[in-house]
């Protein structure tokens, strides 16, 4: 099926086209490469051992491939004065970006659900409103945030910050979900009311399955930001609290001992590897979900 | 059990935009009333109000008694048939047909025998366990039809059913309809822009234009006796043909003298449009003809009101059982049915003959039929 679907263009034929075609290929693997090129050496180097790094180009493959560099990184390595590796971090991550992410999502379909298909006074200037918040930078609110965290006693924890993402991530699964549901018929809505449904049984059980595409996009955008998210990590939680992002932050910049590039790369990966999980899991409905939300918003 | 509706003095407005401009209706239990008009003439909203999707901005609402301004369409024992058919994508069509019963908490066996003797109805029982993306327009109809029918309600409302059909599937379904009306005796509400399913369906048609309806009758006083010429052009197609004259007497004959007719024609009103009163010399009027009353001289059984004229053919437009004649009376169209035998060419002179007992004459200034 994939490959039938370039059978039907019509192509310029001739020297001057294939000449074309070839610069064309030309510079798309240049791309490619300068793209790759940073990976490949990440890669390369977190498999290699400390002497080779120091002795040897960082082009060259690995000699000896080695994952203790791996190993180290996940499960030994010194962030500040606690040597257990990143991993407790990780996991830290993983406690608040899944809640965080989540509680955003299903609040973000609620919002753009109440926004499109139950209309009231104002709803327009409201959801003008939440747009803005998508354009405030970060820094401006961590002071008042902070003061917040502290009255709410949760300045530090990862509850608290799973409710700082929740709130920052509102402004954007809204718009999402606002411009998914403007294309979704209000005939379905009308004949779920008529069926006896409520807000929540029409939210739940019509509008909600329907809107998988619009889901998918949100998570991705979600898990990508809360993940990589340092700025909310570095300010509003302390030591064991701190996600993976800060954690891996004191790892790389530590100022004593021997610097082990071995180390730093894997643990930089390892830093980076879910939100790639989730784009290669869901990234065809991420196209797709992104198409489809531009053609109908 | 059927249900009727009054609609009292109802009016809509959308912030300073009047649809519904104050209708008063009483539907009979039982009846299939037939909401017809020109885009935004406000019958869809119409519909809407009886439905409750919308909130009505004065007047009332009553199905079968009870004053339903305050109820919400879930307690008013309706059922909708939407014209984009409005299926839940993501169920099934069993699941689409039983959705309305599953949140009144009706038991499962009888969802099941009700689900099973209207899927059998409709004949769509081989398709319960698939998806409405995996239907075609017809069986969608069908399904939206049966999730409206499986509740039993006591009042059904179509908006626009059949308009996303291709021509054929819309005239099996506009049967199909009928029988099922026919067959289950409930109160009909049904929206169309269509005049032909108006008169093939309705019991009563209420002809809508501009937020007011212009006539509330049964389909053959609708066609044979319009109120006025608004309700006259819309319903017949090809539609009535209208021709601004003006009356004169003559030897105690009323004829109508055709506006800058240089044809000399004069149409004797000596049927039942000749007895009207007011008819005073010199009055502007429009004369309807409806294009089967005008056929080839000779072409029909000769009767009382028969008037001859020629005139030169225009277009000729065959239909299969009739072909229409397009030609001039000053200056403007009009429209012949005549036999597919009466053969006749583009440019030459045609003699019609016209059925004068079956013509109608409107005031030209106020559109009321005299």
């Amino acid at each position: 099926m994939r490959a039938r679907r370039t059978d039907g263009i019509v192509r310029p034929s001739g020297p001057g086209a294939i000449a074309l075609r070839v610069l064309l290929f030309t510079l798309l693997g240049l791309f490619c490469l300068y793209y790759l090129f940073p990976l490949f050496v990440m890669v390369s180097t977190s498999l290699k051992s400390l002497a080779e790094i120091r002795e040897g180009s960082f082009l060259a493959l690995p000699r000896a491939i080695s994952f203790e560099a791996w190993a180290k990184a996940w499960g030994s390595a010194c962030v500040g004065v606690r040597c257990d590796g990143l991993q407790p971090y990780f996991v830290n991550s993983v406690m608040m970006a899944v809640p965080a992410v989540l509680l955003s999502t299903l609040l973000g379909a609620l919002n753009g659900y109440a926004l499109t298909k139950w209309r009231f006074r104002g709803a327009d200037i409201i959801f003008a409103l939440m747009l803005f918040g998508a354009f405030i930078p970060f820094q401006v609110v961590l002071l008042p945030m902070a003061r917040t965290l502290g009255e709410l006693g949760l300045a530090g924890t990862v509850p608290g910050l799973i409710l700082v993402h929740t709130v920052y991530g509102l402004a954007f699964t809204t718009l999402f979900f606002r411009n998914f549901f403007i294309g979704v018929s209000d005939g379905i809505v009308n004949a779920a009311k008529v069926d006896g449904a409520g807000f929540f049984g029409i939210f739940f059980r019509i509008v909600l399955p329907m809107s998988l595409p619009a889901i998918v996009v949100t998570v991705i955008w979600q898990f990508t930001q809360i993940w990589n998210d340092f700025l909310f990590g570095v300010s509003f939680t302390v030591g064991d609290s701190n996600p993976v992002t800060v954690a891996l932050n004191n790892v790389v910049n530590t100022s004593t001992g021997v610097k082990e590039y071995n180390v730093d790369m894997a643990a930089a990966i390892i830093a980076g590897l879910p939100t790639l999980l989730v784009y290669v899991v869901a990234g065809a409905y991420f196209v797709r979900g992104l198409s489809a939300g531009a053609i109908k918003g | 059990m059927a249900s009727g509706i009054r609609l009292e003095n109802l009016r809509k407005s959308f912030g300073a935009t009047d649809v519904i401009k104050g209708i008063d209706m009483a539907i009979e239990p039982g009846e299939f009333v037939v909401l017809v008009g020109p885009s935004g003439c406000g019958k869809s909203t119409l519909l809407n109000l009886i439905a409750g999707l919308e909130t009505v901005t004065s007047g009332n609402v009553l199905i079968g008694g009870r004053n339903v301004n305050k109820v919400p369409p879930r307690d008013r024992d309706i059922a909708m048939v939407f014209q984009s058919y409005a299926l839940y994508p993501t169920r099934t069509v069993r699941a689409n047909i039983t959705f309305g019963m599953e949140t009144r908490r009706v038991p499962k066996d009888a969802q099941e025998s009700a689900l099973a003797e209207f899927a059998k109805l409709l004949q769509i029982d081989h398709l319960l366990d698939r998806k409405p993306g995996q239907l075609s327009g017809g069986q969608r109809q069908r399904v939206a039809m049966g999730r409206a029918l499986v509740r039993q309600p006591a009042v059904f409302l179509f908006d626009e059913p059949l308009s996303n059909l291709d021509a054929k599937l819309r005239i099996e379904m506009r049967t199909e309809i009928k029988k099922l009306h026919q067959r289950l005796g409930k109160t009909v509400v049904y929206v169309t822009h269509d005049q032909i399913e108006a008169m093939t369906l309705a019991t009563r048609i209420a002809v809508m234009d501009n937020g007011h309806i212009r006539q509330f009758a049964d389909p053959a006083t609708i066609y044979e006796n319009p109120v006025d010429l608004f309700v006259a052009g819309f319903m017949g197609s090809p539609p009535m043909n209208m021709i601004p004259g003006r009356l004169f007497h003559e030897n105690g004959q009323v004829f109508v003298l055709p506006r800058s007719a240089r044809e000399r024609i004069r149409f004797p009103l000596d049927g039942p449009a000749g007895q009207g009163e007011g008819l005073a010399d010199g009055r502007e009027v429009m004369l309807g003809l409806r294009p089967e009353t005008i056929f080839a001289a000779g072409a029909k059984l000769p009767g009382p009101h028969r008037f001859l004229f020629e005139a030169p053919v225009e277009v000729v437009e065959p239909t299969g059982p009739d072909t229409m004649l397009v030609f001039q009376i000053g200056g403007q169209d009009l429209i012949a049915r005549v036999r597919p035998e009466d053969t006749a060419t583009p440019g030459a002179t045609f003699r019609f003959e016209v059925d004068m007992g079956k013509a109608k004459l409107f005031d030209a200034g106020t559109g009321m039929a005299l």
